[in-house]
């Protein structure tokens, strides 16, 4: 489980990617918060200038159940997902069953100016995406010589 | 592979075609096969369904609203696009395929042909 990634690459990239997060975790102390990548929802991180951008890949939920919350530089994502499998008196057969179900819950730890008071999250076509603007002081100025 | 002057090993696919694997999941019932698949970020209008003899190629683009200028530092989904073919076997109807897109799931109904629904055979007494 540890390894598995979300959506799986070619056989080339996967192995690619192996020997990056073995490099990854013989090179440097990992996180206290365990592995970086893997897990439900996948998530991409993206900066700005002005804001930090969090994507959550959390297709098929409810976005009034979703949890997210903002304590002390650490983006809680949280929720649960349900299962589509039929119940076991069914006459049915599963094949494949790979999509993600039940509780989940992701960590994302924020940048020293993350502004707390500036958050908003939005949901479409099963993504999460938070917003978090930065605060103004921590902004680069450019510096005029007199 | 029509063409035999090229004698050259196919080239790899470019990388704008390299694609994510999405994640299914496959159930059968006696009225068919139901499938669901997860395609987060994948807008309604960027989806493609095919069936083309026996393969159903499922394939979405991925269109994030990102602001200007951002720059990605960490990224699980790297690719901008999802891929995924199955063969489908001829008790299956192709042409009765109905599709649910919603919220980035893709839940696919593909309904057995009339004549191979299950059929209870009466065992005659001799």
């Amino acid at each position: 489980m540890l390894y598995r990634s979300v959506f799986p690459r070619d056989l080339l990239s996967e192995l690619d990617r192996l020997q990056r997060e073995m490099q990854q975790s013989y090179e440097f102390s990992p996180s206290i918060r365990g592995l970086a990548r893997g897990g439900f929802p996948a998530i991409n991180v993206g900066n700005t200038p002005h804001s930090i951008e969090i994507y959550a890949f959390a297709p098929g939920i409810d976005p009034a159940t979703i949890d997210v919350q903002l304590e002390k530089g650490v983006l809680t994502i949280a929720g649960e997902r349900a299962s589509v499998m039929p119940p076991k008196e069914a006459n049915a057969t599963v094949h494949i069953d790979e999509r993600f179900s039940g509780r989940f819950r992701r960590v994302v730890t924020l940048p020293d100016d993350a502004d707390p008071n500036a958050v908003s999250a939005k949901y479409r076509d099963g993504v999460l995406h938070v917003s978090v603007q930065r605060r103004q002081a921590a902004q680069p100025r450019r510096i005029s010589i007199e | 592979m029509s063409d035999n002057t090229n004698v050259t090993r196919k080239p790899e696919a470019p990388a704008s075609e390299m694609a994510l694997l999405p994640p299914v999941d496959v159930i059968e019932d006696a009225g068919g096969i139901t499938l669901y698949a997860d395609l987060p970020g994948v807008p309604k209008d960027k989806l493609t369904l095919q069936v083309e003899g026996d393969t159903l190629t499922i394939e979405g683009e991925i269109s994030l609203a990102a602001p200007e200028g951002m720059e990605s530092s960490h990224a699980e989904v790297n690719l901008p696009r999802y891929r995924r073919a199955f063969t489908l076997s001829k008790e299956l109807d192709a042409n009765k395929v109905s599709a649910e897109f919603n919220q980035g799931v893709l839940k696919l109904r593909i309904p057995k042909a009339e004549h191979a629904q299950p059929r209870r055979i009466e065992i005659a007494v001799m």
